[in-house]
């Protein structure tokens, strides 16, 4: 945008705006919120919901304001009555369409298109006729598609297309049969869909959902044979939260854990305690492909959107990809080995529930390399944060006065061992660049032989898409990438591919900003949007915040992780660790294209 | 020095001319149509018959011409034949034993066969056919109608119909060629000579001289050829083709369309020739600014400026597109261009691409027009094979090539930015704009998208200026209009009219005015997402502007004439159907108020509307205009809100009455036995698909209105008229 300024007319009001600007900037400046639907400031412009309608002087038709620019001596009225029934009537008709049992609606409360109808009035129907009758896809094990509450605002479409670069979501057929779905309308679970969530996070209603394991969850919990065992992903409790009335940003680990109990919970164990696991393993094998025992780039493998990508688009990278389990499948396999061995449960009435930040987690979990030898999973459940959130809601817990509350006798409001207790390092991997900034602070002491090395490194924080640094370790030079959002995965791994760039590791997360970004994640609370950057460095800054206030920092120094190896894993990458801690890939290329 | 461009057409022209024998002289032509409808019609097996006869005979100098589409399509297949000396006479609906008849009779000895002349007009055989130029700007010259004295001469000096026939003719294009003298031109046939006539002295001059006399009047006579000489003599067709003026289809049912000889035959590439013989691209945009040539896809956008505005970008790629995606119901202008006059529409692509600096064309075309997608491809490897494609054409250096892509059938392709996608090869949808194509267009280079009409009109406009060009029409719009004339008329076909024409002239001079004697109630234009217009409106001149203020639009030209037997809220429906049914899906309005207001319209003429009905069909009426993303949804609902302005009356009885005015709505009709007229015959009872007529026989019989479907059987069957339909 130049600096140039023009002026224009705003409702009467002569005014100077940038040249450049749309009108529903422009308006936005001087108080004015024009209501949006299809619109999303990270996404293409597609004007085609058309609820953003102004009058524009000279214009035979309403102009959408999310996709014009302004001009010099513009005059444009955002509020008319005429304006006023246009959009009336249009939210009017998308509501006519629309699947309305509102009340059984799993985003009852959070639905814009519910918000819509109440600011514009809608307060009778006057068009309502027939309604699109299309079945919903549940194929997938994680993302349920339901097209009878879809209003076809295409915001799924280019979430996919332009964030996550998968193109997996289409608009099919045409006129009132428009549908989106996959290519040639297949199934969620035959399609290139990599599970990540976004077309939920981005959906105005609820035409995409995590398919929901709280049944399964509250079954086992009520089954008295079950042990039954919960883990925590890092960036659960910077959001958590959010669920209550929180403000963002306001880390919640206690109240959590408190809560997790009150649900009746056998242990609550942390996924951080796997996450201080995943760096020890995780540098251990970069150590390991410095030495030329391996290719480099190294790239991580928390993510298993991520995972998906890498094995449908990107199978010759495959190689490249770190051996490790996620922090949650590390987790989950020591708590059906170790944890079951040292309390004498036979590992198969351990029924172990993950809370995840993530849709893919539950896909994840459901993949044939994450089984014990009996080929029964090693994680039974994931829960979303989401799912989490409303299963504390519908049980009746107060989480506002938590943990205060004695009433239950609780233990206490800490995680349980042998699986709890884990470093600042840990924390940080429910973010951008954690996972990152966890492995240099241990391969940094591990590759210099110097203990206390670098704590902060600022180079990887931030919410950017992709971040590059380089530095200097043990007179090496290390060139590292942080990538979000797997549009700009696909930025550095072109680049890595085609020779332009080398570096030692990258780091991927497929969802914005990371595991806070997540799929899973809370729907945004009032004043924030979608994929807002400001909502994502509020819970990122939480955990930043938990990291600085633990006195340990590093996953090595983890006295539980430590244990964990002398007691049973005897070294990083020893058989026992592989068995238990490492996993396979292959490539899973579309359908109909070759290798 | 290199030769130059135009000495290297004229080589090329000439090359042409020869092979085709030097013209016509002393030769018999039979033409036989040959496009989608006219082989449907039977076309195919009536050639091969005249080419059996033709064997047959030995004769070297019969010539079996194949050519496109003449238009008239309730007529075909049609069969011209052309003899020395002669207008052309033309045959119609003709199948085996006809042709056997017009060969041995007409072709072998020169007697025509009378009873097989097309309209039923043999009496236009005349030694001289006189065409009085009838356009409008000519005749307001002159006080009264040169037409009218002329006929009045001949009656006067006894001349019979079989030496002379007075014809009016619409626009022959001579005006101001010579520099804006006044005068009626008048063109006789077969002499091929046109006459200035001023005064009434000059007609009697006429009759003495040439028609009497049998000698040219050499100081009343106009050395130009007529435009549409070719055209008259070639077609013999008055009743329908007099009050045409083709520019577009100036060649279609006349010259080959497979062969780049017959093109060149008839100044195909002469224009061309001379823009690339070094003339400046931005005189080649002036020269259409000033013609005033308007889009013909239907959003009439000044193609001067729209190529201006490409011209302008600074790009070294840019693209120039035809839109051949023709999907309006009923309209086949683009088809039968394509299929008649491929060469035509690809040399205005051409010039066009040469004034922005584009060296790629892109033909979009829908796949159902297989025959037009094989001439295409038939002109464009000729066009490589005589270097006027590819590289350094004519030897001017300029670059050029053409891609054909198939469109799959969607309606809106037919708008520009969900072509440009369908090309790209992404969903067919309409995008936001700006940016304008001529800014960002094909793969995001700066692109011209211009209708096959348009591009046929191109090579017209270089060849004999924009002043006379843009004369022929309106002051807003230059030019003709081909409209696919249809409906209620009695001569449906395609047609084309200068612009300013009035609807009256269209429907009564050249439709032949409306079947069974009965009144007309409507013109629809421009398609389904164009409005019907009352029959008080007939005398509206036809062009872009007058349309639109009257609540209907240009479109494409679509022209349906409508009569007392049409329900217009039927009618309204059913184009609603269409556009509602060819929505993209992606804006709300469009995808969803299309949607509700047929549902209304539906429930109307199911006799179940209430009168808020018309309050809700205004409001998503205006919705859709106002607030739909693209030109499809902002036009869908003109068919109904333009029948509810001019015929509220209609849907009132269907609303509040409960009745059919046309008796057309099924639901809105019942049928009933005059038991007066009744002679108990039994037809309607022997007729009945539901056997619910009793009676006995010889009396009157009566309806089980019960058990009735209402299929109209009984009245169709009836042959007293005692089956009311109510």
């Amino acid at each position: 945008m130049s600096s140039e300024t023009i002026t224009i007319t705003l409702d009467g009001q002569s005014v100077e705006v940038p040249a450049g600007i749309s009108i529903m900037d422009a308006a936005e400046r001087f108080g004015i919120r024009i209501p949006r639907l299809c619109y999303h400031p990270d996404l293409s412009l597609a004007g085609s919901c058309r609820v953003c309608i102004v009058e524009v002087e000279g214009m035979a038709h309403y102009m959408a304001s999310c996709s014009v620019q302004c001009w010099e001596g513009m005059k444009v009225r955002t509020n008319s009555p005429d304006i006023r029934e246009a959009r009336r009537d249009i939210v009017e008709l998308l509501l006519d369409n629309h699947n309305m049992d509102c009340q059984a609606c799993e985003r009852d409360g959070h639905c814009e298109l519910q918000n819509l109808a109440y600011s514009m009035g809608v307060r009778e129907r006057l068009f309502e006729g027939r309604r699109k009758q299309l079945e919903g896809d549940s194929s997938s094990v994680s993302v349920i598609r339901d097209p009878s509450r879809c209003i076809l605002c295409g915001r799924c479409v280019r979430v996919c297309a332009e964030i996550q670069g998968v193109h997996n979501l289409h608009r099919h057929g045409r006129g009132f049969e428009t549908v989106v779905s996959p290519a040639n309308q297949e199934p969620m679970d035959e399609s290139v869909c990599i599970q990540c969530g976004q077309c939920i996070n981005v959906c105005p209603t609820a035409a995409f959902l995590e398919k929901s394991a709280t049944e399964q969850v509250w079954a086992a919990l009520a089954d008295p044979k079950k042990h039954v065992v919960v883990q925590t992903a890092p960036s659960i409790r910077a959001a958590i939260a959010e669920g209550f009335g929180l403000p963002p940003g306001t880390p919640s680990t206690e109240k959590m854990v408190c809560a997790l109990r009150h649900l009746g919970f056998d242990a609550v164990f942390d996924t951080n305690f796997g996450a201080d696991l995943t760096i020890v393993e995780e540098a251990h094998e970069f150590i390991q492909r410095l030495g030329g025992k391996g290719p480099l780039p190294l790239l991580t493998s928390c993510s298993p959107g991520w995972i998906s990508f890498l094995e449908k688009f990107y199978p010759e990278l495959i190689p490249n990809a770190s051996s490790c389990r996620s922090p949650m499948s590390m987790t989950s396999a020591l708590t059906k080995s170790y944890y079951a061995r040292q309390k004498g449960i036979d590992p198969d009435d351990i029924y172990m529930v993950a809370v995840m930040p993530c849709v893919a987690k539950k896909y994840e979990a459901a993949r044939p390399e994450h089984v014990m030898e009996n080929g029964k999973p090693y994680t039974d459940a994931v829960l979303t944060t989401r799912e989490l959130i409303w299963m504390i809601k519908s049980w009746g817990i107060d989480y506002w006065t938590l943990p205060n509350i004695e009433f239950w006798n609780l233990p206490n409001d800490e995680f349980d061992s042998p699986l709890g207790l884990s470093s600042g390092a840990s924390d940080i991997f429910g973010t951008t660049g954690g996972v990152m900034e966890a492995t240099l602070r241990t391969a940094i002491e591990t590759l210099t032989g110097e203990p206390h090395g670098k704590i902060d490194f600022e180079m990887v924080r931030g919410v950017e898409g992709v971040k590059e640094a380089e530095l200097e370790i043990a007179g090496k030079t290390i060139r590292i990438a942080v990538a979000n959002g797997l549009v700009n995965a696909k930025s550095v791994l072109d680049a890595v591919l085609s020779g332009e760039k080398v570096f030692h590791v990258i780091e991927v997360m497929a969802c914005p900003g990371g595991c806070i970004g997540g799929g899973g994640q809370p729907y945004p609370p009032s004043g924030y949007k979608v994929l807002d950057p400001e909502l994502l460095r509020l819970r990122a800054s939480a955990l930043y915040q938990i990291d600085a206030e633990k006195k340990l920092r590093r996953s090595h120094e983890n006295p539980a992780i430590r244990k964990l190896y002398d007691e049973f894993l005897e070294k990083p990458g020893s058989e026992v660790a592989h068995q238990l801690l490492h996993t396979t890939y292959r490539p899973r290329t579309p359908r109909g294209i070759q290798l | 020095m290199a030769i130059k461009p135009l000495e290297r057409f004229c080589d090329l022209a000439n090359a042409a001319r020869n092979a085709a024998g030097g013209g016509n002289d002393g030769k018999t032509i039979i033409q036989v149509g040959n496009a989608t409808c006219e082989n449907a019609a039977g076309s195919r097996a009536v050639l091969l018959e005249f080419r059996k006869h033709l064997e047959a005979s030995g004769r070297r100098d019969i010539e079996l011409r194949e050519v496109g589409c003449t238009g008239r399509c309730s007529c075909e297949p049609i069969v011209g034949i052309l003899t020395p000396g002669r207008a052309l006479i033309k045959y119609e609906s003709v199948d085996l034993e006809k042709a056997h008849r017009i060969f041995t009779s007409h072709v072998l000895d020169g007697q025509p066969v009378d009873d097989l002349i097309l309209d039923d007009q043999p009496q236009y055989r005349s030694r001289h056919e006189i065409y009085v130029c009838g356009a409008p700007r000519c005749s307001e010259q002159e006080e009264t109608s040169l037409f009218e004295r002329f006929r009045a001469k001949l009656v006067q000096r006894d001349i019979p119909g079989e030496e002379a026939k007075v014809l009016r003719a619409n626009c022959m294009g001579l005006c101001d060629m010579q520099g804006g003298t006044v005068g009626t031109h008048i063109l006789i046939l077969p002499a091929r000579i046109v006459y200035r006539a001023r005064h009434e002295a000059d007609l009697d001059r006429i009759i003495d001289t040439h028609i009497v006399g049998g000698k040219i009047v050499e100081d009343l006579r106009v050395q130009q050829e007529p435009l549409s000489q070719r055209f008259f003599e070639q077609y013999g067709d008055q009743s329908f083709f007099n009050q045409q003026t083709r520019l577009a289809m100036r060649n279609a049912g006349i010259i080959n369309p497979e062969s780049i000889d017959a093109y060149l035959t008839v100044d195909g590439f002469a224009a061309l020739a001379k823009v690339l013989n070094g003339a400046d691209p931005n005189q080649v945009i002036e020269t259409m600014l000033a013609s005033k040539l308007r889009g013909r896809g239907g959003g009439g956008y000044p193609t001067g400026t729209k190529w201006q505005n490409c011209a302008r970008e600074q790009n070294e790629t840019k693209y120039i597109i035809c839109n051949a995606d023709e999907g309006d119901p009923g309209a086949f202008m683009d088809r039968s261009m394509l299929e008649s006059d491929p060469f035509s529409v690809i040399e205005g692509m051409l010039i066009g691409g040469y004034a922005i600096g584009a060296s790629q064309g892109y033909f979009y075309v829908r796949a159902e027009y297989p025959l037009a997608i094989k001439r295409l491809e038939k002109a464009i490897a000729q066009m490589h094979e005589r270097g006027f494609l590819g590289k350094d054409i004519l030897g001017s250096g300029f670059n050029f090539d053409v891609e054909i892509r198939l469109g799959a059938g969607a309606f809106v392709c037919g708008e520009e930015t969900a072509l440009i996608h369908s090309i790209e090869g992404q969903r067919g949808e309409p995008r936001i704009r700006p940016p304008y194509p001529s800014t960002s267009g094909l793969f995001g280079k700066p692109t011209v998208i211009n209708n096959v009409e348009t591009f046929a009109n191109v090579p017209v406009v270089i060849l004999y200026g924009a002043s006379w060009f843009s004369r022929l029409g309106t002051p807003g719009s230059g030019g003709t209009k081909v409209f696919a004339l249809a409906g209620k008329v009695r001569h449906t076909g395609l047609i084309e009219v200068p612009m300013g024409t009035t609807l009256r002239q269209i429907v009564f001079e050249i439709g032949g005015g409306i079947e069974g004697g009965k009144r007309i109630k409507a013109i629809q234009t421009g398609g389904p997402a164009g409005g019907c217009l009352p029959a008080k409106w007939l005398d509206t001149p036809v062009d872009f502007d007058t349309l639109a203020k009257a609540g209907s639009i240009m479109g494409s030209g679509g022209m349906i004439v409508m009569d007392e037997d049409d329900c217009m809220v039927d009618i309204a429906r059913y184009f609603l159907s269409f556009s509602q049914d060819e929505s993209c899906g992606k804006c709300t309005p469009c995808r969803e108020g299309s949607t509700r207001m047929l549902e209304i319209l539906q429930r109307i003429t199911e006799g179940k509307g209430v009168p808020e009905d018309l309050v809700k069909l205004k409001r998503l009426g205006n919705l859709m205009k106002k607030a739909s993303l693209c030109g499809l949804g902002r036009a869908a609902s003109n068919p109904v809100l333009s029948t509810i302005t001019h015929f509220l009356d209609e849907y009132e009885a269907h609303i509040v009455h409960k009745k059919c005015p046309a008796h057309k709505c099924v639901a809105l009709i019942h049928y009933e036995i005059d038991a007066e007229a009744c002679t108990g015959c039994t037809a309607c009872a022997r007729k009945c698909p539901v056997s619910c007529i009793s009676g006995e026989r010889k009396k009157p019989h009566v309806i089980d209105q019960s058990l009735c479907i209402k299929c109209g059987q009984c009245f169709n069957v009836c042959r007293f008229d005692a089956v009311k339909r109510m």
